[in-house]
């Protein structure tokens, strides 16, 4: 029964080890940022920053570093210019993130074309893109610990202010709470998890584990501190089930299919049942 | 420069660049620079399940565009419209990538889908783009007034009797139309650039609806002119200069109206 569902060697394999343990931290930060990211109306901004971080993934394979750092940094760049050019109000807000992002794909375009001229490594282009979460190195382990926990140690030092100035930014400036400062860390974290989820379903599909399971658990509940909870394990669990999927699909036609397919359509579905158990009720 | 292969490339260049700047102010008067985004960049997918079963590369984008337009227009009436927009973007996105998988050669093709290919324009190319360009600028004729009152005040829009849900998707139509004629000549990137960077940069240059899409239209092929002219120079890709230019003409739009604001 349980070899019909789970292919022979999934729990042995130490990539797929890797894989689950990363994938899953990755799932949790991007869970607790991504409640945030909804709450506060700025999904486009995480989608540019994914994105963006695909530029810096492909500038780190130009000279030759590990492509989180590149994801990292420019994701931290570009959520600077974005903040610069005025994503704290609304109006506006998707433009200076549509300008950031489409003088930001030019780059992307840019770093990949000179990366493959230089090098030759065509595989790089799809890994950046979508991600390769069977071949990750251990090596970056301590990374991804250190970064998720920087992100969600920001958001559980500046929770209520943040809470406060996402669902009401006036009140919160008019209880003094520096919304402009709460902001920017706000979007510092997000590039974090961001570019963390780059590295294991890919930087133009990192949205998906940031608003995906957000959303979705705001559906179920109203209670941020429950949303996050419900989310996280929505993200891990469909991170799981993709990365099971992904390994069992080299038994079926056309042999391995990407995870981040699997994760994403999981993502999806799980929404669409939300929304529509929602609606029934 | 201009001989040629080149003179497909400037031929269709300025064509989308028109289409571009035009469809572009909507998307910037509408605030909906992320539908703008998404729909070019998912339709990428539909290139991708073209090439696997062997149809024209059109059609995918065609099929695929539209279904994500309605399908961003669908889930978004209730519920957060941004949500819906990422979500739909990233599974066109995680589709696309299941296809390339399933297809024996990628790299270069993801490549040139993503980023463009506007200097190999084959002549076979010409006779659809311009006909969806057609077609796209006589359903902005069309949709002219009741967009562009909806868009701004929708409320008034209501009470004449235009519903904001029908034009949210002729809206959402229109920006799929332009997607599927240009996504196969210049990329996903280099449309979403020319279709925020030069309308953002003429609404700051004046206020008046017609006078702006003007403006819009002229700085998109421009920039379109100027970045062929510079890729042609440095074989670097396109959608480098795009981006690059819109962000600029952008910057001077900003610059622009910063400074008219000082003077008053």
């Amino acid at each position: 029964m349980l070899h019909a569902i789970v292919e022979p060697g999934f729990f042995q394999s130490s990539s797929v080890q890797l894989g689950a343990l990363i994938g899953g931290i990755v799932a949790v930060v991007a869970a607790g940022v991504g409640v945030f990211t909804v709450l506060r109306g700025q999904s486009f901004a995480g989608e540019a920053l994914g994105d963006l971080g695909a530029a810096g993934g492909s500038s780190a394979y130009l000279i030759g570093i590990a492509p989180l750092w590149g994801f990292f940094l420019v994701s931290l760049a570009a959520a600077g210019a974005m903040e610069l050019i005025g994503i704290q109000r609304a109006r506006g807000r998707d433009l200076a993130t549509g300008i950031v992002l489409g003088a930001g794909f030019g780059l992307a375009a840019l770093f990949l074309y000179l990366g493959t001229i230089d090098t030759s490594t065509t595989g790089a282009t799809v890994t950046i893109l979508f991600g390769s979460i069977f071949s990750l190195s251990s090596s970056i382990l301590p990374l991804v610990l250190v970064l998720g926990g920087l992100a969600l140690g920001t958001i559980a030092l500046v929770y209520r202010p943040l809470l406060l100035s996402s669902v009401s930014p006036d009140l919160a400036a008019a209880r003094g709470i520096p919304v402009r400062l709460v902001g920017v860390l706000y979007l510092a974290s997000m590039s974090v998890a961001v570019a963390l989820s780059a590295v294991t379903i890919g930087a133009i599909l990192s949205t998906a584990l940031l608003v995906g399971p957000a959303a979705t658990a705001l559906l179920l509940t109203a209670r941020p501190g429950r949303a996050i909870a419900i989310a996280a394990a929505i993200g891990v669990a469909t991170t799981w089930l993709g990365l099971l999927l992904a390994y069992d699909s080299y038994y079926w036609p056309h042999r391995g299919w990407p995870v981040s397919f699997f994760v994403v359509t999981l993502v999806l579905i799980v929404y669409l049942i939300a929304r529509f158990a929602r609606a029934r009720r | 420069m201009f001989s040629g292969f080149m003179v497909n490339a400037w031929l269709v260049a300025t064509v989308v660049a028109i289409v571009g700047g035009a469809v572009g102010f909507f998307v910037v008067l509408r605030g909906s620079a992320f539908v703008a985004h998404a729909v070019p960049n998912g339709s990428f997918a539909g290139a991708a399940a073209a090439n696997l079963i062997g149809v024209s590369t059109l059609i995918g984008l065609g099929v695929f565009s539209l279904g994500g337009a309605l399908g961003i227009g669908l889930l978004g009436r209730r519920g957060r419209h941004d949500v819906a927009t990422a979500l739909m973007l990233v599974f066109m996105l995680g589709l696309g990538a299941l296809f390339l998988g399933f297809s024996v050669e990628y790299a270069p093709q993801i490549y040139s889908l993503l980023f463009g290919e506007v200097l190999g324009i084959s002549n076979n190319q010409l006779a659809p783009t311009f006909a969806l360009a057609g077609a796209c600028l006589i359903a902005i004729c069309l949709l002219y007034r009741p967009l562009l009152l909806s868009s701004v005040l929708p409320d008034v829009g209501r009470i004449r009797g235009i519903a904001p849900f029908a034009v949210e998707l002729g809206f959402l139509a229109l920006v799929a139309l332009a997607t599927t004629m240009t996504v196969p000549v210049v990329g996903t990137a280099l449309i979403f650039s020319l279709m925020v960077g030069p309308p953002a940069a003429a609404r700051s240059f004046t206020a008046r609806p017609g006078v702006a899409v003007a403006l819009s239209i002229a700085i998109a092929v421009i920039v379109v002119w100027a970045a062929i002219a510079l890729s042609y120079q440095t074989n670097w890709p396109v959608g480098f200069f795009v981006g690059a230019g819109s962000a600029v003409v952008y910057a001077l739009g900003r610059g622009w109206s910063f400074a008219v604001l000082r003077n008053r």
